[in-house]
């Protein structure tokens, strides 16, 4: 099984006909990804990769039945676009977009509270469940379905992890990237408890980094709740102090967001954490 | 994006901050001339975009014109190390002359991202001037706080709160109110990511200050904020990353000898993880993002091999969006036109590897290709050496 999307979901691309969407929704869509179709304020009655373009979300919804739908808006209009979504109904909303002003993803954050939509991102590679359904730039192909659930903050780090594990021939039910983002839509406690509570999925690989204390809060839930093995990473052991270490999260200040921190409270909750990234693989193996 | 004092409390005084009289110089006879405005001395502050300036002979008192011409002369092209500099210091450029105020209690504000709510939080403290993060760890209890709603601001009510719960006298409390108020304003207005009085001054007369200011502004909201971009400083960033940042590159140099390029930030630092974990050091944080093009990774090369204490270079990318044949061209470009020396490791995964290994094994330079990341980070420590 898989949490969140597999064989059945229906998605729509937000910012369709853009040179990167056009890319990776190709890449989705010859993954096998159902996408039915896109949004494209102004485009709309017009095909873009032999689907049909929408002006709004609430148009795409009704003519489609998409239930979900991934973003490549550009910055300053992705916070609307993820509001347009949640308004639609949708119930996963994967946001690409590098870049959305913190202050727009707090409103994003309050408008999202009173809604039943998920939202992954901003500022991830995505969600696949291998073999059923990628909506994302991850490249598909590293991939295999199995029964190991990943939730990470990198994008190309998370790819690292998962190709350490299909060369082992392990397996993976469902792989988030939650983003390197300070206000995110789903956090590891939200992905961990998924994943915990979905049969199929017999162990969790966690990526974490620098900055906040999401990691910490994360192992304070798997200490409580989970009894599967997790296996952790936590990047940035050797960053200064700060520095934005290239995602707008990663960042130690006020003497909170060290690596060391997160790593003592992961191990205190019993997650096995890997010091250096090249045996996540190895640990999970040993895990199983 | 960080700015200088100065320009914090302007942008302070401009939501209705009460800040001291001050003038910025960038020469010891402009401090004499700004001196001569201000009856009881002034208080001269060098201007670097780093704290603790006052315990390394950063912050002093000038009694007169004169003795403001000779701190302002001593002060400025000095290098000010405090414990946020490093060892090297910062060259001062400027200084802030400000009036001396009859100060009777400091005390501390700040508004920070609370990321697990998914809002600004406020955060006040009756004990201020010290550093804040030694207080939170001492005494966690003395730091109150308050959740900024977004939309509404600081509540009146919320800063009426926290200014009673610092011991502010009931006379003093209307002002303390309209200053908190108009903090979390400006934090809002300007895509603040960090905004921070300390210390936040009570004079003996009864009147509030922001005594010092600190503002670090969301470089992803500075597009609609062009007006900030202009207080950039180039002087207080290391020349090759503001280098790099005008090639939309994102490097950060530091003190190791084994340079690397990465794609993706959180490999990048994962990269720097494992140089270490192989007993090596590294020199840099660069993250050439997802869609580099050739001639955006010839740049890093440039920047990345332009630090003379790198030894040698590991080259780590695993393609999602970017093309390893893209990668494989730019590289050797950069190394032919750079003519580079250092002995490069290079380890890629992803989309159109194979091409991109047969353009460097084709290229006729002296490129060493690993398997993995271990076998890549052993290799490059190694060459180092």
């Amino acid at each position: 099984m898989s949490i969140l999307i597999d064989e059945t979901t229906r998605v729509i691309v937000q910012g369709f006909t853009g040179r990167e969407a056009t890319f990776h929704s190709e890449q989705c869509l010859a993954y096998g990804t159902k996408i039915v179709g896109g949004v494209v304020p102004g485009k709309g009655g017009t095909t873009h990769l032999n689907l049909p373009v929408f002006n709004t979300v609430q148009e795409a919804v009704s003519a489609t039945g998409a239930n979900a739908s991934v973003i490549f808006v550009p910055p300053a209009f992705a916070a609307d676009a993820i509001m347009e979504a949640a308004d639609a109904g949708l119930a996963l909303v994967v946001a690409i977009t590098e870049g959305i002003p913190a202050l727009d993803m707090v409103k994003v954050w309050q408008f999202l509270k009173e809604r039943p939509t998920r939202l992954i991102g901003p500022n991830c590679p995505g969600i696949i469940s291998p073999g059923k359904c990628k909506i994302g730039i991850m490249p598909g192909h590293i991939h295999k379905p199995g029964r190991v659930g990943v939730v990470s903050r990198s994008g190309t780090l998370t790819y690292e992890a998962v190709d350490q594990l299909t060369r082992l021939g392990i397996g993976q039910s469902t792989c988030i990237g939650i983003g390197g983002d300070p206000i995110i839509g789903t956090n590891f406690i939200d992905a961990i408890r998924l994943f915990n509570e979905d049969p199929d999925t017999a162990a969790i690989v966690m990526i974490g980094e620098i900055g906040g204390t999401a990691e910490e809060d994360a192992a304070a839930f798997v200490r409580d709740n989970v009894r599967k093995p997790v296996i952790g990473f936590v990047a940035g052991q050797t960053a200064p102090p700060g520095r934005r270490m290239g995602h707008a999260g990663a960042i130690i200040s006020g003497g909170s967001g060290k690596a060391e921190d997160k790593i003592r409270a992961m191990r205190e909750a019993g997650i096995t954490v890997c010091l250096s990234p090249a045996e996540i693989g190895e640990r999970v193996k040993e895990k199983l | 994006m960080k700015i200088h004092e100065y320009q914090a409390k302007a942008i302070l005084a401009g939501y209705g901050v009460p800040v001291p009289r001050g003038e910025v110089v960038y020469t010891p006879e402009d401090a004499e001339t700004a001196a001569r405005k201000f009856d009881n001395g002034v208080i001269v502050k060098a201007q670097i975009h780093a704290g603790g300036r006052g315990k390394g002979g950063g912050v002093k008192l000038a009694k007169d014109a004169q003795e403001a011409f000779a701190v302002a002369k001593k002060m400025l092209g000095m290098k000010l190390v405090t414990h946020q500099t490093g060892p090297e210091g910062r060259t001062v450029h400027r200084v802030l002359l400000e009036e001396a105020l009859p100060i009777e209690r400091e005390m501390y504000l700040g508004i920070v991202l609370d990321r697990a709510r998914g809002k600004p939080v406020f955060m006040a403290c009756a004990e201020g001037g010290v550093d804040i993060e030694e207080v939170a760890a001492r005494r966690p209890g003395s730091i109150l706080k308050e959740p900024i709603e977004p939309g509404f601001g600081l509540a009146p009510f919320q800063a009426r709160k926290l200014a009673f719960g610092m011991g502010i006298p009931a006379a003093s409390v209307g002002a303390a109110v309209k200053a908190m108020i108009a903090l979390a304003k400006a934090y809002e207005g300007v895509d603040a990511s960090l905004a921070e009085i300390n210390p936040f001054i009570l004079t003996t007369d009864g009147r509030v200050f922001a005594l010092d200011a600190k503002i670090n502004l969301d470089d992803n909201a500075l597009y609609r904020h062009k007006d900030l971009l202009e207080l950039r400083d180039l002087n207080e960033e290391d020349p090759l990353e503001v280098d790099a940042s005008r090639f939309g590159l994102n490097y950060i140099k530091l003190d190791g000898n084994v340079g690397c390029m990465v794609n993706g930030a959180g490999l990048a630092m994962a990269t720097m993880d494992i140089i270490q974990y192989a007993g090596g050091r590294p020199a840099n944080f660069l993250d050439v993002g997802g869609g580099a093009s050739a001639e955006q990774i010839q740049n890093a090369f440039r920047i990345l091999i332009s630090d003379k204490n790198v030894k040698a270079v590991l080259i780590n990318i695993f393609g999602g969006i970017l093309r390893c044949d893209v990668l494989a061209t730019g590289v050797v470009a950069a190394a032919r036109e750079l003519q580079i020396s250092v002995p490069i490791v290079v380890r890629m995964e992803g989309t159109n590897v194979e091409e991109g290994r047969r353009i460097l094994r084709e290229s006729g330079l002296n490129f060493t290709v690993a398997d993995g990341m271990k076998d890549a980070a052993e290799k490059v420590v190694r060459l180092a050496q």
